[in-house]
């Protein structure tokens, strides 16, 4: 009897674990939920506790606070550059907002950031002696459609005709008399917005309603590589076998091209900083961004290296 | 003897705080679901309710949140998939209750078990290799992720639900309905479909109810071959549809500020439609307790 009832407490004290260590997945949950919003502040407080991220070299004595603004299509990067840095700086708070690249751009050149983060290169009239420009990386986003398929290119106002729901079928652009399925990604998607950017597919009128909208870019390749009629779009890495990638206006979708800046579907991440306010924080993360470490971070969310 | 009952009374304590959890733990989803996803409607610069509710389009880039298209494919699928599914799996139920000899029975019970422990992502797996497939080749439409897919995959995930819960309806029957029946002189088929079936109609009713929540809350399956159209009402089996869960569960991982707010409204509307399958529920078994 006894026994029992000490089985029984036992049982229900390691239900009770496992309901807290619900309650501490949850938290962290909400944790990345945060972390999606438009700003987020990181403190020492919310990297100290994360002791897997804290490498050897932790005798920096860098402090202070970085301020950046810019684009959100390198918010998934940043954010984690940004707790890997501040693993290894534990003195340097780093907060990053997304307002957009443009945003980002006039709070360097007014001096209000202290690093701004662009998706796009910089226009003429906003360039100017004291700020400086380092590209961290590129992006670059191929089109894809079956093997089968006999259109080889596509010019990027097609591209737009096709998603807007302009072209309808492939005889229009010298392929077979079979109508076009178009596969697109759900509307949270960093990879659809800078596609839809690149085409200017707004412009052309928005995304058609016939389009079939998946989940990430694995769904794409297998729902392209399932029909032989289908468009789709995704990151360089997820061309195979399975599928074929188009030349867009006749250049190759490959990482050479997107870095030479000839291949129409890509663009360069990159910092601007105004030299005269060049803080030694703002340096070191510039250099870890550009460091191995940093690079991994690019790749891990579909970036191009830099070299 | 003093030690005694306290520690009864703290097992007890404890029984109630594991019985407490399940009933705080709804309250708290209802709360927080229920304040995200009413905060667009209200305020300033709020959304307009019968826009959400009625609307055709889902864009959030543009600020276009209409789920009307939303529910009507949710509707579909489900009742496509009771249409199919209940019939198949009532016959199934009245096979294994009422027909089959004890050898066919061992063998068809374990499969349907089986086929409720499958997790939905394998079944989104197997409608994408093997129902796709064959869609696109008989579809009038160039690509085979249809609400006809969506019916066939949901069809087989409620059958398990439908045939269990129907076939101990049946068995609960007493001998001596279809004793009578069998004495009056009518047949086993007579027997079973004047006699046995409509005495489990509750039963049966219940188990529908059951199915229409699994249908009409599946997600998985759903997302990786419905298509997800981001407008247009279903109008043909062949064409794209944008059920309710598919659009929260595709997009809550990276949505933010209002699209966010949105995706919980949509969780809402879904909420609504939940409560009223269970409150559904809850009235039928309350009448077939009265009857016995």
């Amino acid at each position: 009897m006894r026994l029992k009832r000490l089985v029984a407490l036992c049982m229900v004290g390691a239900m009770a674990l496992s309901f807290a260590g619900c309650s501490k997945n949850e938290k962290n949950n909400a944790k990345t939920n945060g972390n999606t919003t438009e700003t987020t502040n990181k403190t020492e407080d919310s990297t100290s506790t994360d002791t897997t991220a804290q490498p050897a070299e932790d005798s920096s004595n860098l402090s202070g606070t970085v301020v950046i603004t810019g684009s959100t299509s390198v918010d998934k990067i940043l954010n984690d550059m940004i707790d890997e840095f501040q693993a290894i700086n534990p003195d340097v708070t780093i907060n990053y907002t997304g307002t957009g690249s443009s945003a980002g751009i006039a709070d360097t050149i007014a001096g209000s950031n202290d690093l701004g983060a662009s998706s796009r290169e910089l226009k003429d009239e906003e360039k100017a002696d004291n700020v400086k420009e380092v590209v961290f990386a590129h992006d670059g986003i191929a089109v894809i459609t079956n093997p089968a398929n006999t259109v080889t290119d596509i010019s990027v106002e097609n591209l737009a005709k096709i998603y807007s729901g302009e072209i309808t079928n492939w005889n229009q652009l010298g392929g077979n008399d079979a109508p076009i399925v178009i596969v697109s990604r759900e509307g949270a998607s960093g990879t659809r917005s800078a596609f839809e950017e690149l085409i200017k597919l707004e412009d052309a009128g928005g995304l058609t309603e016939d389009a079939m909208v998946v989940e990430g870019n694995g769904n794409v390749q297998t729902s392209v590589a399932g029909n032989e009629n289908a468009i789709g779009y995704v990151s360089f890495s997820f061309i195979d076998d399975t599928v074929k990638a188009l030349t867009v206006e006749s250049v190759e979708a490959t990482a050479e091209n997107a870095k030479a800046g000839s291949y129409p579907l890509s663009r360069p991440f990159l910092f601007v900083y105004d030299e005269n306010n060049y803080t030694a924080q703002t340096k070191a993360f510039v250099e870890f961004a550009l460091s191995e470490d940093g690079q991994s971070y690019v790749e891990a969310h579909g970036g191009i290296k830099i070299d | 003897m003093k030690t005694t009952k306290i520690r009864e009374k703290i097992i007890e304590t404890l029984f109630l705080i594991c019985a407490l959890i399940s009933v705080i733990s709804v309250v708290a989803i209802i709360a927080f679901v229920f304040s995200k996803g009413l905060k667009p409607f209200f305020g300033e610069n709020a959304y307009s309710f019968t826009d959400f509710i009625t609307g055709v389009h889902w864009n959030p880039e543009n600020n276009q949140y209409g789920v009307f298209y939303m529910i009507a494919g949710s509707v579909f699928a489900t009742a496509g998939a009771i249409l199919v599914g209940v019939p198949i799996g009532l016959l199934t139920a009245v096979f294994i209750a009422e027909v089959a000899p004890k050898s066919i029975v061992n063998i068809i019970k374990p499969a349907i078990e089986l086929l409720a422990g499958i997790p939905s992502v394998i079944y989104g797996a197997f409608g994408m290799g093997i129902i796709l497939p064959i869609i696109q080749k008989i579809s009038p439409q160039p690509q085979g992720q249809s609400l006809l897919a969506v019916i066939c995959v949901l069809t087989i995930m409620i059958l398990p639900t439908i045939i269990t819960l129907s076939e101990s309806a049946l068995r609960a029957v007493p001998n001596s309905y279809s004793e009578a029946s069998l004495g009056l002189g009518a047949s086993k088929m007579q027997t079973i479909f004047c006699s046995v079936v409509p005495a489990a109609k509750s039963g049966i009713l219940s188990a529908t109810v059951l199915g229409i929540g699994r249908a009409i809350g599946e997600t998985m399956a759903v997302m990786m071959i419905a298509g997800n159209a981001i407008g247009g009402i279903p109008t043909s089996i062949w064409d794209k549809v944008r059920p309710l869960t598919v659009n929260i569960s595709m997009e809550m991982g990276y949505a933010s500020g209002r699209h966010q707010e949105m995706l919980f409204a949509t969780g809402v509307v879904l909420f609504v439609f939940i409560m009223f399958v269970n409150i559904t529920v809850m009235r039928i078994t309350r009448k077939a307790g009265e009857k016995n």
